[in-house]
């Protein structure tokens, strides 16, 4: 292969234009860096991209997956022990990565959880509460940093994003109609809660019955008109019901293109580079600076393009891909438990009930993502696992995304697939049927981890990532316990029938389950067994950070975005703050 | 693959969509027809193009009629809709294979192939196309060895007991997977009866309305608060309404 040709030498280079890359582009060119960012899918804009009068395509959308990463430009090999052979994810099924500009925030549900103030530091503060109970199987860690650390960042991407909800704690006071389980917050959600369809006022109705404690799930799908701190407009959100999957035509639900890209876009100090992939980052003779980036255009052409300081913030997958690929720390083996770059892989543990009911109409076509009512009592920590034999839990709720019928036409387990019994009962229940969701915590062990995969490659010849993962049985046994309790839930509310599906093993791509993947290049406060600090940069290469979910040691039971937003604050704050006054250097306070 | 189904360019779209402009006031609403591959241009902001062209694209006039007598009992009519068959729902599979779902050109295809464990998924060599044509071939041998009959030659009951040995891989196929192939057209099938009519399936929303979905509709804030009402709304599709047509 040819000699990249080498370009003109940048300040910053931003590997990624979804959530966290824009955020941190944005937020550097803001202080006057020259600012190149890399996306290797196509420019996305709403008016262009997401029209009104056809966004509303199922079969585009949602089962053609015209907004993810093809997997013929990138995918994944995926095994479920270290003693099988991985093979290619040749088609999505488990979960859904983005490509182009807004990456996987384009077609997001835009659930905008925050994790809870103890999540940081985990793996301690279980061990202080529960000693030796905690199963001996999970590979749980700090994040090194803490939630008043975090708290400011939240606060800025609930800003950004629009964030609909109620507050349950603010500065410490407890809020009647929030979360009384979330971290005390320095202000109320920037928009009130969106409107409610009735399944989710149903299930707040029969939670509240039963002594819990229901709120609005802090959605980025605006209540309201909203304009954020960069000037940029939402509209309110019409409840289409082409929501998770789909581009938003609305502007109403906040991505990097509506809430960030518009208005970076117009900075002079700022140049978008599209359907140009990163191939790696270069590393100067020590390996421990970063010289740059090599990338790939759309004709095969490659370029270097130096740049003082490598921001590197794509999906996790890629995150780490790049790392292995460009020799970034020492790669993990969970034979002898050594390396940094792939360890604490984790993922999110899905469950359900399925209701039907005789009497009831739902309207299900009616809803978005992130339109729903939740509660927090089965959640991480917030119950006392003493005796139970698991940590973690779920936050439980029922948010309508919408019923366009493809795939969504729920009929009780044991119909037909096809005839005229199928025809009946898909009528039956199509509009009387609803389910409560219990998206739950997936906590690391040794084995679940991302490698380079041996056999497959990607149209360029490198690598692709291989994911070895599979449930821990302290998850599974948590999905148990929570689904049983949603059920109790759902039993209350009178159903003609319902059906607790509690995650099982093992983990396969037959389905979709969740885009929440987490770790492989984990925060933390020790450099043997974290990859980047507490303001995600490197562990021994001082100018090069990398931002993403990839850094979560674990997963909660919460949605992921609002953290990868929150990280994507803190990182542009700390290279701000104190990485410019000291470049070349780790950040040490 | 024949020529006509290699796709199109930009600028037959143009003279196709100036064309059925021109016959436009007096048809009922169409959006552009134009003869080639079904779809939309990836990453473009139109919607997906329309197909009335008449004829099969991929399959065979034997195969058509194969998968025409499947998704007949596949989804059957009866009081509640009209069939599969009289719904479109070949014609959709006919065009999807047209298109590049039937190559799943934005597939991952290196190789090796090998079958995996069932939690690896789809790991089958063949690309939808191949699915169909082999699956289609072997099952005729199969009804000819069987009934000396072509599949679309047996009545009613006996094509719903070979549909349900598929199922249950009761069959062999020569080639395929039985319940492999048939989990591909019954997929295929539900995609062709519930997308929308642009795609050739659904026709005349026919199972839109058989459900209660409105379809392609973008604003519910009117209906939000009507908790446990039945609406009532009129399906709107992709392609537009005749009812949107100016006449005269």
């Amino acid at each position: 292969m040819a000699t990249p040709k080498k370009l003109p030498a940048t300040d910053v280079v931003v590997v990624g234009l979804g959530w966290a890359g824009s955020i941190i582009a944005k937020e550097l060119a803001d202080e006057g860096l020259n600012v190149m960012g890399f996306e290797r899918g196509p420019w996305r804009d709403t008016a262009v991209d997401f029209n009104l009068a056809s966004a509303t395509d199922e079969l585009r959308y949602n089962r053609r997956q015209e907004l993810m990463l093809r997997t013929k430009q990138n995918t994944c090999t995926m095994r479920n022990t270290p003693a099988e052979t991985a093979l290619p994810m040749r088609d999505w099924g488990s979960f859904h990565p983005g490509n182009g500009t807004g990456g996987a925030g384009n077609h997001w549900a835009g659930i905008t959880f925050r994790f809870q103030p103890t999540e940081f530091r985990l793996a301690s503060y279980l061990q202080e509460r529960y000693g030796k109970e905690v199963p001996a199987e999970l590979t749980l860690q700090d994040w090194g940093t803490t939630w008043e650390e975090m708290e400011p960042h939240y606060d800025a991407f609930e800003r950004l994003a629009g964030v609909s909800g109620k507050a349950g704690n603010l500065n410490g006071t407890v809020v009647e109609g929030g979360n009384p389980f979330e971290g005390a917050r320095s202000r109320e959600y920037p928009n009130p809660p969106t409107a409610q369809t009735y399944a989710p006022t149903l299930f707040a109705e029969a939670a509240r019955n039963l002594g819990y404690k229901p709120f609005p799930v802090p959605s980025a799908l605006a209540s309201q008109a909203y304009t954020n701190q960069y000037g940029v407009t939402m509209g309110p959100c019409t409840f289409c019901g082409f929501c998770t999957n789909y581009g938003c035509a609305n502007y109403s639900k906040a991505s990097a293109i509506v809430n960030v890209l518009p208005a970076l876009i117009r900075k002079p100090n700022f140049t978008a580079k599209t359907n140009a992939e990163v191939l790696k980052v270069t590393l100067d003779s020590t390996g421990k600076k970063a010289t740059g980036i090599i990338y790939v255009d759309a004709n095969g052409d490659q370029f270097e393009q130096p740049a003082e300081i490598v921001v590197v913030a794509a999906f996790i997958f890629e995150n780490v891909r790049l790392m292995l690929l460009s020799g970034v720390g020492q790669p993990y083996d969970p034979v002898t438990n050594t390396g940094t770059t792939g360890r604490n892989y984790a993922y999110q543990t899905a469950n359900s009930v399925r209701m039907f009911f005789d009497d009831k109409n739902f309207n299900p076509f009616i809803g978005g993502g992130a339109i729903g009512m939740g509660i927090d009592e089965f959640n991480n920590d917030n119950f006392d696992h003493a005796g139970l034999g698991f940590v973690g839990g779920g936050s439980t709720r029922v948010t309508p995304i919408g019923a366009a019928p493809i795939d969504s036409r729920p009929v009780p387990p044991g119909t037909p697939a096809w005839g005229s019994q199928w025809k009946k009962a898909t009528v039956e229940n199509y509009a009387s049927s609803m389910s409560i969701g219990c998206e739950a915590s997936s906590y690391s062990k040794r084995t679940n981890y991302l490698s380079l995969d041996p056999n497959y490659t990607d149209p360029h010849g490198r690598p692709l990532l291989r994911i070895t993962f599979d449930f821990p049985e302290n998850d599974l046994r948590m999905a148990e316990y929570c689904t049983n309790k949603v059920a109790e839930i759902a039993k209350s509310m009178n159903p003609r029938a319902f059906f607790p599906s509690p995650r099982k093993g093992p983990w396969a791509n037959t389905s979709y389950q969740s885009s929440h993947i987490v770790g492989g290049f984990i925060m933390g406060a020790d450099p043997k067994n974290s990859s980047v600090n507490k303001h995600l940069q490197v562990w021994g290469v001082p100018n090069l950070f990398v931002v993403g979910s990839s850094a979560f040691p674990q997963n909660p039971g919460y949605n992921p975005t609002g953290t990868v937003g929150a990280l994507a604050f803190k990182a542009a704050d700390a290279i701000r703050r104190l990485y410019l006054k000291r470049p070349g250097e780790m950040i040490s306070v | 693959m024949t020529d006509k189904s290699k796709g199109f360019t930009r600028r037959q779209i143009l003279v196709s969509s100036a064309a059925s402009l021109a016959v436009g006031a007096a048809a009922s609403a169409k959006a552009a027809t134009v003869a080639g591959t079904p779809g939309w241009i990836p990453f473009d902001h139109n919607g997906p193009m329309h197909y009335d062209t008449p004829g099969w694209q991929f399959f065979t006039a034997e195969e058509a009629r194969e998968v025409e007598a499947i998704v007949e009992r596949l989804i059957p009519a009866d009081d509640l809709s009209v069939s599969g068959k009289d719904a479109g729902c070949a014609v959709f599979i006919d065009r999807q294979l047209a298109g590049e779902y039937g190559t799943f050109a934005r597939l991952y295809r290196e190789g090796p192939f090998t079958p995996g464990t069932p939690a690896q998924a789809d790991q089958s060599p063949l690309v939808p196309q191949e699915r169909y044509r082999i699956g289609l071939a072997a099952l005729g041998k199969y009804c000819q060895a069987q009934f000396q009959k072509p599949f679309s030659g047996l009545e009613g009951e006996q094509r719903d007991k070979v549909l349900t040995d598929l199922e249950k891989g009761a069959i062999t196929l020569e080639g395929i997977d039985a319940q492999f192939f048939f989990q591909q057209v019954l997929g295929n099938t539900m995609e062709g009866f519930f997308a929308d009519p642009i795609y050739g399936g659904n026709r005349d929303m026919v199972s839109w309305k058989m459900i209660g979905f409105p379809g392609a509709r973008y604003d519910y804030r009117d209906y939000i608060a009507l908790h446990n009402q039945k609406l009532d709304l009129v399906p709107l599709s992709i392609i537009g309404s005749s009812a949107w047509n100016k006449k005269g």
